[in-house]
């Protein structure tokens, strides 16, 4: 541990991890060098496409802005621990029977802003799907392919 | 069951979803260093001195300037105008000069702020019209990259016989493809053995031939190998050879992997955009409301140098007179130079620009004609057998009434309209409804394909699975999925058994460049050959019985590769019989087919704020046989989302050649809240040479939005505006004009 460095506990996809790292490095950046869990990615490093959402005690945001030290007790969920084992998540499933993935860049974080829209609103109306997903930016699908999978996997309960 | 027609689901999809797919940024090798750009700080001008400015402990660090190139510093493409890095003079405000390599990013990052690059500056060019008037001189002798001229029958003639004469002119702004992964290289170089890069891209071939020409080595010491790509369209067709180049240069120099990643800030202000252009437009009708003439002068700003503005321009030509009849036809077009990074190719490839100018300018026409829009289109749309403005005679089946129909039916464009007529009379949102017309060529343009002679094969791997060999890269649009059930098909066995084998240089033939909407109809049709072939092997063996299924096919290819060492068969592109283009003339067979489209935009313009927003959005073409349906609709979809950030959103602010506004909080693309429902609905007339019947489909819906949400605001306001994008601003000061106008002949 060099001087400007501290220690980080947290657990993430459930596994504790402990990290020495600059208090002020990015989230983003332990996540995919450290601890070489890349499916976060980076679109644009400044919170404004959500490439790099993972949730934080269940919270969507930006990993690009957060600093590490934020994490400090929390718990990390990123793209890699949506899935159980083998058993992808019903959110998963239907991006890929809808077409809600094209290049597959936006889609880890956007499949976490689905996951979370779920937990807080597991009947959500069309316009709360748009809502919940305005943090997540795509450039392949115009995002029609990407209402239908959420609307496939959360609302169907209600909406089918 | 045949998998073509079926939305079968996307074969990396799992991958996707997972975050399992790996891009080239989750690439890390032992010993990596990053390397990073340093850049001009003037529009042009003589490189006097560069200075490395202490701070930092320069001697760990990795410096290659135009010195160090072991090759041509050149950027192969069209014309060999562009270097790799700055030599004597530099001639846009991001050309890169210095290039830097260090395995700390933080360090790196310090060191480029202290690279300080003296330059004397000289006469720069901003505009079109400050490169036609020469108020300098910046490329060859003229500012000119590229001119053509389509002339057919007598316009001058048919103008003094016109019933009415209509003019306009019409200008389109620079978008950037806004690909959310940015672009990235990874590369190992070394003189011993050559030279390896993995990225992002579109085209290894071209980045292939690139890197022969920089490092002056054989094809077969340079390998590129196509990662997972986070979106193209078009981004990624020429500009990664840069970067590879750059990256190659510093692994090369620095005998260690080096890594470049560009952030958001340099991708947007470096990197191509679609090209500005202007559209003038003087139209002849007669008194019936037919198209006598059309005498178009279509204009693009290029940058500072060539890249691919010849053929974007070509491209633009070719689609300015679109789906009508006219037998007087002017078009004189022109590529200028200016001191801006070279702009470049992006999904529609001069098309939008073109369809933009010439879809307003229709709508201005009926008005004259004293028709209404659909009347005046009705009346001049080509049909089948007819011939277009280039002299091509369209023999595959076009039927723009029935597709105007069937999209006037989904928007229910009539009834709106009325209704929308009535409602605007008061209040401060005005509702609105517009549509355009349009085609797209599938395809590289006249003898393009020749000229490529593309190349596929298909091969069986010793446990008989199937393995397609091919350049065209996955970058978000479907290629893995269609290829694989073009194979399928042809095979007769499950697509699980068939692999796309990941583009990589040293193992695929040169399919040529994914672009030009040319994969799933010009490649595909290539895979199916091959496959094709294999099949025909195998049943010529005695190896595959009648009524296999793909256990039994699996067996019979493990059994051929067993006895004969191997089972692959190679296709080569060959062009249909009966078509024909010249192009000293510039006529011909532009195309082999064209997808033909009509697309209907409802908006509301709030008069307060001037903010235009699409409320519907119904598109519907005729694109051949569709492959896959789930697939192409999230093509057009994409496509529109795509064409409604131009046409209301995208605005690429300039100042000096330099884009000023290069993050994603001020250059704004839609979001999920932003966008209508978009409708879609295909037509299908199966085109004999596409696989299973298909055409090109990526960047039809490029073309149709922009001119539809510009007509319908027209509609819904009587405001014309005709600069794109339709900011609130621009809107505002359409209707002070019209304002202050009316209080003049008060």
């Amino acid at each position: 541990m060099t001087d400007n460095q501290v220690q980080i506990s947290f657990t993430i996809n459930g596994d504790a991890v402990t990290v020495d790292v600059h208090p002020m490095a990015r989230l983003l950046d332990v996540v995919r060098q450290q601890l070489r869990l890349t499916g976060t990615k980076e679109g644009c490093g400044e919170g404004e496409c959500g490439a790099c959402s993972v949730l934080i005690d269940g919270e969507l945001v930006n990993s690009c802005l957060t600093p590490v030290i934020q994490v400090e007790g929390a718990s990390v969920t990123t793209i890699e621990g949506v899935a159980t084992g083998e058993q992808l998540d019903a959110v998963q499933e239907a991006f890929i029977a809808h077409g809600g993935a094209q290049c597959g860049i936006c889609t880890p974080g956007m499949v976490l802003a689905a996951v979370s829209l779920r937990d807080r609103n597991p009947h959500p109306s069309d316009d709360a799907i748009r809502t919940a997903l305005a943090g997540n930016l795509c450039r392949c699908t115009g995002y029609m392919k990407i209402f239908e999978a959420v609307r496939r996997s959360i609302a169907g309960s209600m909406a089918q | 069951m045949s998998a073509i027609g079926r939305s079968l689901p996307r074969k990396e999809g799992r991958r996707k979803v997972t975050g399992q797919a790996r891009y080239v940024d989750d690439l890390t090798l032992p010993g990596m260093l990053y390397g990073t750009t340093v850049r001009s700080t003037s529009p042009r001008g003589a490189i006097r001195d560069i200075d490395f400015q202490p701070g930092v402990p320069w001697d760990e660090f990795t410096v290659v300037t135009a010195d160090d190139v072991p090759g041509a510093n050149v950027v192969a493409l069209i014309t060999d105008d562009q270097p790799y890095l700055a030599a004597k003079t530099v001639n846009h405000p991001e050309e890169p000069v210095v290039l830097l390599a260090h395995p700390d990013r933080h360090l790196l990052e310090k060191a480029r702020g202290l690279v300080r690059i003296v330059i004397d500056p000289l006469p720069a060019v901003f505009t079109i019209d400050e490169s036609l008037s020469r108020t300098a001189t910046i490329w060859r002798n003229d500012n000119i990259f590229k001119s053509y001229l389509v002339s057919r029958g007598d316009v001058d003639a048919a103008f003094a016989a016109a019933a009415h004469v209509v003019e306009g002119v019409y200008e389109t702004g620079a978008q950037e493809q806004l690909y959310i992964e940015p672009n990235g290289m990874l590369a190992v170089a070394e003189p011993e053995s050559g030279v390896t890069v993995w990225g992002s891209m579109q085209c290894p071939y071209y980045i292939h031939r690139a890197l022969a020409g920089l490092f002056a080595l054989p094809p077969e010491r340079v390998r590129v190998v196509q990662m997972e790509t986070g979106g193209g369209f078009g981004g990624k067709e020429e500009y990664p050879s840069i970067l590879a180049g750059h990256a190659a240069l510093l692994a090369w120099k620095a005998r260690r992997p080096v890594k470049m990643i560009y952030d958001r800030l340099e991708d947007m202000v470096a990197t191509t955009k679609r090209h500005p252009a202007r559209t003038r437009h003087r139209t002849a009708v007669d008194r019936q409301g037919r198209l006598l003439a059309m005498d178009i002068e279509f204009t693009i700003d290029g940058g500072a140098y060539c890249t691919l503005s010849p053929v974007v321009l070509s491209r633009g030509t070719i689609h300015a007179a679109g789906p009508y009849l006219c037998p007087n036809v002017r078009i004189r077009s022109k590529a200028v130079a200016t001191n801006a990074p070279p702009h470049g190719a992006f999904r529609g490839f001069g098309a939008p620009q073109s369809v933009f100018a010439l879809e307003l300018q229709m709508d201005k026409a009926a008005a004259a004609a004293g028709l209404t829009p659909d009347q005046f289109r009705r009346r001049n749309f080509i049909s089948t057998g007819q011939t277009n403005a280039v002299g091509q005679v369209l023999r595959e089946p076009v039927d723009m009434p029935r597709l105007l129909d069937r999209a006037f039916e989904l928007s229910d464009y009539h009834a709106k309209t009325a209704r929308f007529a009535r409602s605007n009379q008061s209040g401060t949102i005005r509702r609105g409804i517009g549509f355009a017309c349009f085609m797209h060529g599938a395809g590289f343009t006249g003898s393009g394909e020749a000229h490529l002679a593309s190349l596929v094969t298909v091969e069986a791997a010793a446990d008989g699975l199937i393995r397609v060999l091919a350049a065209s890269t996955e970058i978000g649009q479907g290629t893995n999925t269609v290829f694989a059930q073009i194979a399928s098909d042809a095979l007769g066995i499950d697509g699980e058994d068939i692999e796309i084998v990941q583009p990589d240089t040293a193992a695929v033939p040169n399919s040529g460049p994914t672009v030009a909407s040319r994969t799933s109809m010009v490649v595909g049709k290539l895979v199916e050959t091959a496959a094709l072939g294999v099949k025909s092997t195998l049943i010529a063996s005695g190896l595959l019985a009648d009524g296999y299924d793909s256990a039994a096919f699996r067996a019979a290819a493990a059994a051929y590769v067993a006895a004969n060492g191997s089972l692959r068969s190679t296709a080569q592109y060959h062009p249909p019989g009966g078509l024909h283009w010249d192009d000293e003339k510039y006529e011909g067979d532009a195309y082999g087919a064209y997808a033909w489209a009509v697309y209907v935009a409802e908006v509301a313009v709030d008069l307060t704020t001037f903010e235009t927003r699409v409320e519907d959005f119904v598109a519907v073409q005729e694109v051949g046989r569709v492959l896959n349906p789930v697939l192409a609709a999230g093509q057009i979809e994409g496509g529109v989302a795509q064409a409604i950030g131009w046409a209301l959103y995208e605005d690429v602010v300039w100042r000096e050649g330099r884009m000023v506004n290069g993050q994603m909080t001020n250059y704004i693309m839609p979001t999920s809240v932003d966008l209508p429902d978009i409708r879609v609905e295909f037509a299908e007339f199966p085109y004999p040479h596409g696989p299973g019947g298909a055409k090109g489909i990526g960047e039809l819906p490029m073309d149709g939005p922009a001119p539809a949400i510009f007509n319908a605001v027209r509609n819904a306001t009587g405001l014309e505006v005709t600069t794109l994008p339709l900011t609130p601003e621009r809107l505002m000061e359409a209707f002070q004009f019209k304002a202050d106008a009316a209080g003049m002949r008060d």
